[in-house]
């Protein structure tokens, strides 16, 4: 496997320290990374999983409304800056595996290094209140 | 492909008798392949090689890593940019804001040097960098980004039978993740992967390098741990802290690889090493 480009190294070395919860993604949306504190949300281990494609962690992370209804991808500030390359925050429900439904704020920023090589993006978390 | 080390200080020329050695001219290394000729930064020691240079040379790339003093001081006296008969190309890295010729002109002008670019009889022609593939005839030769304070690019050069990768200043614990077992997420791993020949920074020893966190360099033991996962063939160490005479960094090396099982050659690089690769 080829190795990912300084700035989404960096970004990891970033997100590592951090005590809110970060997704890296590259720009065909395939999770890279995801940090400590988003294990708590996921309800997975990085070490045990390590990156995931798109169509696998898009199974295991679902976005909903109050009632439980899937949110629409279009919708959800990872995807909008996936398709815009710029900034894009939100927030929305999720059932983590506890059973627990949290409202979670997302804010997404595309990682744009020198020489405007457009890399993925970082979505950083926070976890506003526990249903 | 033929290589030859000018300059393998680090950060400042460190001449004298306590560096005779392993010398004190910081960073350049010429390569030749047929007619073509490259030279790896513009250290002090260009200065040196711009006096010996066949006659017969008329058109000379320069890659330059970045633009830290030590890697570009000696490009005002590097005497082919004089000659009206020799093209001289400067590569280095795309900051993404402030253009590479704008950046080099704030060395190349007044009160740090007395001649501006626009004086010389050729104006060198100027080319920005960033993740890129390019060939000089039959070099191919790959740039990228690698974790040092500023743009700062790592080469590969290939001639198909031989690869040198060079990264004279270079971070590895900062740009790592989980260093040195997850070569997908090391900083130049693609620079150096399975190099016949790799020019790395060794600038300090552990205990140096944990109060220098964030400078940009690498010790000993992290180039080797590289080279090691690199799967190189030899590793030369570059980029020799300034303070450190031929004496300590003999016994860095030596520290550095106690108890370890290598199987590939690492040696302290030697102003004047000439490598065929």
């Amino acid at each position: 496997m080829p190795a990912q480009p300084l700035e989404l190294i960096l970004a990891r070395q970033f997100a590592d320290s951090l005590s809110m919860p970060v997704f890296i993604v590259d720009t065909e949306g395939n999770l890279l990374f995801y940090n400590e504190p988003a294990e708590e949300i996921f309800g997975l281990r990085f070490s045990e999983t390590g990156g995931m494609r798109l169509e696998e962690w898009a199974t295991i992370f679902r976005p909903i409304d109050e009632e439980g209804n899937p949110l629409p991808p279009e919708g959800l500030p990872l995807v909008k800056t996936l398709t815009n390359q710029i900034p894009a925050s939100g927030s929305f429900y999720i059932n983590n595996l506890k059973g627990e439904r949290i409202l979670i704020s997302v804010t997404a920023v595309p990682v744009i290094g020198r020489s405007n090589r457009y890399s993925g993006a970082m979505a950083i978390f926070w976890k506003t209140q526990l249903q | 492909m033929k290589v030859k080390i000018w300059g393998c200080r680090g950060s400042l020329p460190a001449p004298g008798p306590e560096t005779m050695v392993y010398g004190g001219n910081t960073s350049c290394v010429q390569i030749t392949h047929g007619d073509t000729f490259i030279i790896l930064d513009a250290g002090s020691g260009i200065q040196r090689l711009g006096k010996y240079l066949n006659p017969q040379v008329k058109e000379i790339h320069i890659l330059l890593t970045h633009l830290h003093i030590d890697h570009m001081m000696g490009l005002g006296f590097f005497q082919p940019l004089y000659n009206p008969d020799v093209t001289v190309h400067i590569w280095g890295p795309s900051s993404g804001k402030e253009s590479l010729l704008n950046r080099l002109r704030r060395y190349f002008s007044p009160p740090l040097f007395p001649v501006m670019f626009s004086e010389l009889p050729n104006h060198p022609i100027i080319h920005e960098l960033g993740y890129d593939n390019f060939e000089f005839g039959a070099l191919k030769i790959h740039s990228e980004y690698v974790c040092h304070p500023g743009p700062t690019l790592g080469y590969r050069i290939s001639d198909g039978k031989g690869v040198l990768a060079y990264m004279p200043d270079h971070e590895l614990s900062l740009g790592s993740a989980n260093f040195p077992n997850d070569p997908e997420w090391t900083s130049g791993f693609e620079i150096a992967n399975s190099a016949d020949l790799l020019l790395h920074d060794g600038s300090y020893n552990a205990k140096e390098y944990a109060t220098k966190i964030g400078w940009g360099h690498s010790s000993v033991r992290d180039a080797v741990a590289f080279g090691k996962m690199c799967k190189v063939k030899k590793l030369a160490i570059f980029h020799h802290e300034p303070m450190h005479s031929d004496h300590q960094l003999e016994h860095i090396l030596h520290t550095s690889l106690r108890n370890q099982k290598l199987d590939f050659e690492v040696f302290l690089c030697t102003e004047g090493d000439e490598f065929e690769i």
